[in-house]
Order: C-alpha cells, then sequence, then structure tokens
C-alpha cells in the first residue's frame, strides 16, 4: 500500500526523495478520510518553507484540511493537473496526485520522517 | 448536555454497509458510505435511502391543537386538511427562529410536528411551556419513531413495490397512514433533496425490516444508501435552509427569505407576530442570499463576505461545492445593499478575497 521508498509524516504527507529535489503528496490513508477533493491550493514555484509549514490546502466536499511541509525546501514545481483534475489525489495519492516538488534544503530532516512500516503502524494506532 | 451518542435503531446496518459514522447534534450518524458524490449523483439520478430517525415527532391531540398550534407557529395551520401537510417557523417573540419544522395534519385534532434533532429538547420544553390553557394532550414520540427517506426520480418506482396505495395518487406535501412491506407506517411525500420522494415514519423495532426492504426493491434501480454529506449538499443545491447553518435563534424569519410562511392575516396572533410585522414594515437590514463563487476557492460556514472595496458586508452560513453544477456555491447573509441577484462580492478564504456573485437561487431545480 505505502511505497517502501518514501518516508511519512503524522500529518498524513508522503515525501519521494530524488535525488537533490523531492516530490510531496498526501497519503492514501489522508485521502480516503477527506473523501471526494474538489479543490487543491498550492503555493507559487519559487517560495520556501520551513519543515512544519503550512503550504497547500487540500478541499473536499464537505472538509478543508492544511498541508505542511515535511522538509524544508523551496517549490520548484507544483501539480498543475490538480487545477482541472483534484479528483487525482484521491485516485492516485501516491504518484500522479503528488502537490509539490522542492529543492531539499537540509537532508538530514528526512531523517525524522517515517518509513512505510512505522506510517502503517501510525495510521492503525490512529483509527482505534 | 451528555455525551454519549444517541443511535438510530439503524445503527448496525450503517456499520454493516461500511459507512463512516459522525457525532451530529448528539447522534452517531452515518456521514458517508459509498462516498459523498456518489450517493449525491444517486439521488439526483436515480434513488438514495436516508436513515434520518433522528429527527423528532410531537403528537398534539385534543379540541385545541389547532388552536394551539396557531399560536405557537408562524403559517396558517387552519388552511391545511385531513393528509396533508406545511412547512413552518416557530418563532421567539423577538421574530427569530426556535426552529423550523413540518405539521402534518392527521384530522382535526391530531397533528404532528415533525422537528430537527438537534432541537428536540428545546422545542418540547419550548411547546409545553406554551401549552397551559389549551385543552390538548402533548406526546414526544421522537424516540419510538423511526423515519427513512426515499429520494430521487425512481423513489416512487421503488416504494411502489412495498405498498398497495397507488403512490402516483398521494401528491406533494400529503400523506397518509397505511402499511408498508406489512408494517405500519406514514408515508409522506417530502424531503430535503430538493428530488421527488417520500419520507416514511414507522415504530422503530420495524426500521431495520423496512430499510432492508426498501435497498433490496431499489437494487435494480440502483439505490444507494445516502449519508448526511449528501443530504447537505442536496439541500444546499436546492436552497433549503439549514438550522443552526442558516438560520437559528439570532435570525429573523423574514430576513431569512422564510416570509412565505409567516402569516400576519391568520386569525389568531403568533408568538414573534409583533416583532415580524414591525420589522416588516421598518425593512430588513440583511438578506440571507444564494450566490456562487466565480474566482478559486469554496466558501464555507463562517467565512466573511466583502465588497468591492474590502469592506465586511456578511457572513457565509453554508458553503460548499456543489456536485451537480460542478461549481463551488453558499448561501449567506449580507446587507440589504448587496443582496440583489448579480451583485459581485467576495468570500474572505482563509488569507485571500475570492470573487462570487449574488444569484437569486435554487442553484438546483428538478425538471417536473
Amino acid at each position: 500500500m505505502y511505497p517502501s521508498e518514501y518516508r511519512y509524516t503524522k500529518d498524513h504527507e508522503w515525501v519521494k526523495v530524488e535525488g537533490d529535489f523531492a516530490m510531496i503528496g498526501i497519503t492514501d490513508h489522508a485521502q480516503h478520510q477527506l473523501g471526494d477533493i474538489v479543490f487543491v491550493e498550492l503555493p507559487e514555484d519559487g517560495s520556501t518553507f520551513s519543515a512544519g509549514d503550512e503550504f497547500g490546502t487540500v478541499e473536499s466536499v464537505k472538509a478543508v484540511a492544511e498541508v505542511y511541509m515535511p522538509i524544508t525546501g523551496e517549490v520548484t514545481e507544483i501539480n498543475e493537473d490538480l487545477e482541472e483534475r483534484p479528483e487525482l489525489v484521491n485516485e492516485r495519492p501516491h504518484d500522479d496526485g503528488w502537490l509539490i516538488r522542492v529543492r531539499i534544503t537540509d537532508p538530514s530532516e528526512l531523517d525524522e520522517l517515517m518509513d512505510a512500516e512505522a506510517y502503517e503502524s501510525f495510521v492503525e494506532e490512529e483509527s482505534k | 448536555m451528555s455525551d454519549v451518542l444517541k443511535t438510530t435503531p439503524l445503527c448496525a446496518e450503517h456499520i454493516s454497509l461500511g459507512a463512516r459514522m459522525v457525532g451530529f447534534s448528539g447522534w452517531n450518524m452515518p456521514v458517508q458510505y459509498s462516498g459523498l458524490m456518489d450517493e449525491h449523483h444517486a439521488v439526483r439520478q436515480s434513488v438514495g435511502l436516508f436513515d434520518v430517525s433522528h429527527m423528532g415527532e410531537f403528537r398534539v391531540k385534543g379540541p385545541d391543537a389547532l388552536r394551539f398550534l396557531e399560536s405557537i407557529t408562524t403559517n396558517h395551520v387552519a388552511k391545511l386538511t385531513d393528509g396533508r401537510i406545511h412547512y413552518t417557523l416557530l418563532t421567539y417573540p423577538e421574530g427569530t427562529i426556535v426552529d423550523d419544522l413540518l405539521i402534518y395534519r392527521f384530522d382535526e385534532n391530531n397533528y404532528w410536528m415533525v422537528v430537527n434533532a438537534g432541537n428536540i429538547d428545546k422545542d418540547w420544553s419550548w411547546v409545553t411551556q406554551h401549552a397551559t390553557g389549551f385543552d390538548i394532550e402533548l406526546t414526544n414520540e421522537s424516540d419510538r419513531t423511526a423515519q427513512i427517506a426515499i429520494q430521487g426520480p425512481l423513489a416512487e418506482t421503488v416504494l411502489q413495490q412495498l405498498v398497495d396505495r397507488d403512490l402516483s395518487e398521494v401528491p406533494y406535501y400529503h400523506f397518509y397512514e397505511g402499511p408498508v412491506n406489512a408494517v405500519a407506517a406514514v408515508v409522506s411525500r417530502t424531503g430535503y433533496t430538493g428530488e421527488d420522494g417520500f419520507e416514511v415514519y414507522c415504530a422503530s423495532e420495524h426500521a431495520v425490516s423496512l430499510w432492508r426492504a426498501m435497498l433490496d426493491k431499489g437494487a435494480e434501480h440502483g439505490i444507494k444508501p445516502a449519508g448526511l454529506g449528501a443530504r447537505d449538499t442536496l439541500r444546499l443545491e436546492s436552497r433549503m435552509a439549514l438550522y443552526g447553518n442558516d438560520i437559528d435563534q439570532t435570525t429573523n424569519a423574514l430576513e431569512a427569505g422564510l416570509g412565505w410562511v409567516v402569516k400576519f392575516k391568520k386569525d389568531d396572533p403568533f408568538v414573534g407576530r409583533d416583532a415580524l410585522l414591525r420589522i416588516k414594515e421598518e425593512g430588513l437590514v440583511r438578506k440571507l442570499v444564494c450566490f456562487e463563487v466565480t474566482g478559486r476557492g469554496i466558501a464555507r460556514h463562517g467565512y466573511p463576505i466583502a465588497n468591492a472595496s474590502g469592506e465586511t458586508i456578511g457572513v457565509v452560513t453554508s458553503g460548499s461545492h456543489s456536485p451537480t453544477l460542478d461549481k463551488a456555491i453558499g448561501m449567506g447573509y449580507v446587507d440589504v445593499a448587496y443582496s440583489e441577484p448579480n451583485t459581485e462580492i467576495a468570500i474572505q478564504v482563509r488569507q485571500k478575497a475570492v470573487a462570487a456573485c449574488v444569484v437569486k437561487g435554487p442553484f438546483y431545480q428538478r425538471q417536473k
């Protein structure tokens, strides 16, 4: 379910490292909790955020969820397909439904995040 | 208020159908099953089934039943005939709203008030306090009464398979008492979705068999159980007020656009009449309007509404993405100067002002 090469946060974001860059999205668990996603608001290219900063919102018909930076970085690309097709976040949360791509500032921050196994137990624990 | 959520007789059914349950006005209710959009479209295109057993039912019986109801509600109860229903309001002396409700006339000395779940306790003390001096018997039948709403263009087709009566002869806002799947019931052609449909009331112990029978007969028509999420988007598209969002103890009946159920000319004065007459003569200060969001964003309950210069002129009371129209819609109170259709307004969505436009409403109207 959760790709083993990704890293995860307690706020249900994922990070996929690609060299100096990282893709960021929300997890399958998060999209499922939100329900039908109809609107995604993302930052401008070039904006920088610290780990833990709110960088956008994902809205379902009924709910608004803020998304937070798992690591510090500069936004180099946003997923423009989501403007027309926000439902991609529901359908393919771990790949086509990605949110932003960032240049990683401090790779050591990645060590603070959960691996897939730890995240899966975290979700299980949380839904008890 | 107790922290323990109340449950309807259908709670176990919802859980076995995979519903996500949430607390709503003190009740543990299904918010969605297959998904809000899927359920919403099922109701608009075919048929959906809702558990609304949390709603309250008060029986009003006795020689003074009519006079009592006239004295506390705004609509003209004397106009009802046996088997007819109307929408009405309980109002405070200030003209603000205790609750919105339906009144059913069984016969001239026997009525039902169907009230909102979250207001049952408040309404019950309100009606009992106002009953002094009337020769009536009041019974709170809420706990022993279940209610299932079957809604959508195919609702009649599905329900017809479970009743003897020809449902095509039951007009909108009419009801009858009779068996549904061999269970004693009240069958009412009403709903909160903007679609054709029925609300079926029965004793709590029969709710499960009735629910299952409707799902079974509806299977070939694509019936879907639908939760509170879809109920809310359906009613909003149809511009139906939700107590606690669009109307409450701080909003008066006229600014809420409910003047059509306030009958100043009926014989008996009702609680709130004088205040509402004065408000009518003085003119409204603000009005509940419908709007469409034309910029990028979704309006939500509580977001401020601004004019073109950025001054706050109102507040959003209901806002959502509309699954039928595929755009963001909402309702809110605005200063009367901004209440005409086509007026450009802005919704303050977090840090951004998002363009919106006042529209006439309802957002959706079914083809009859």
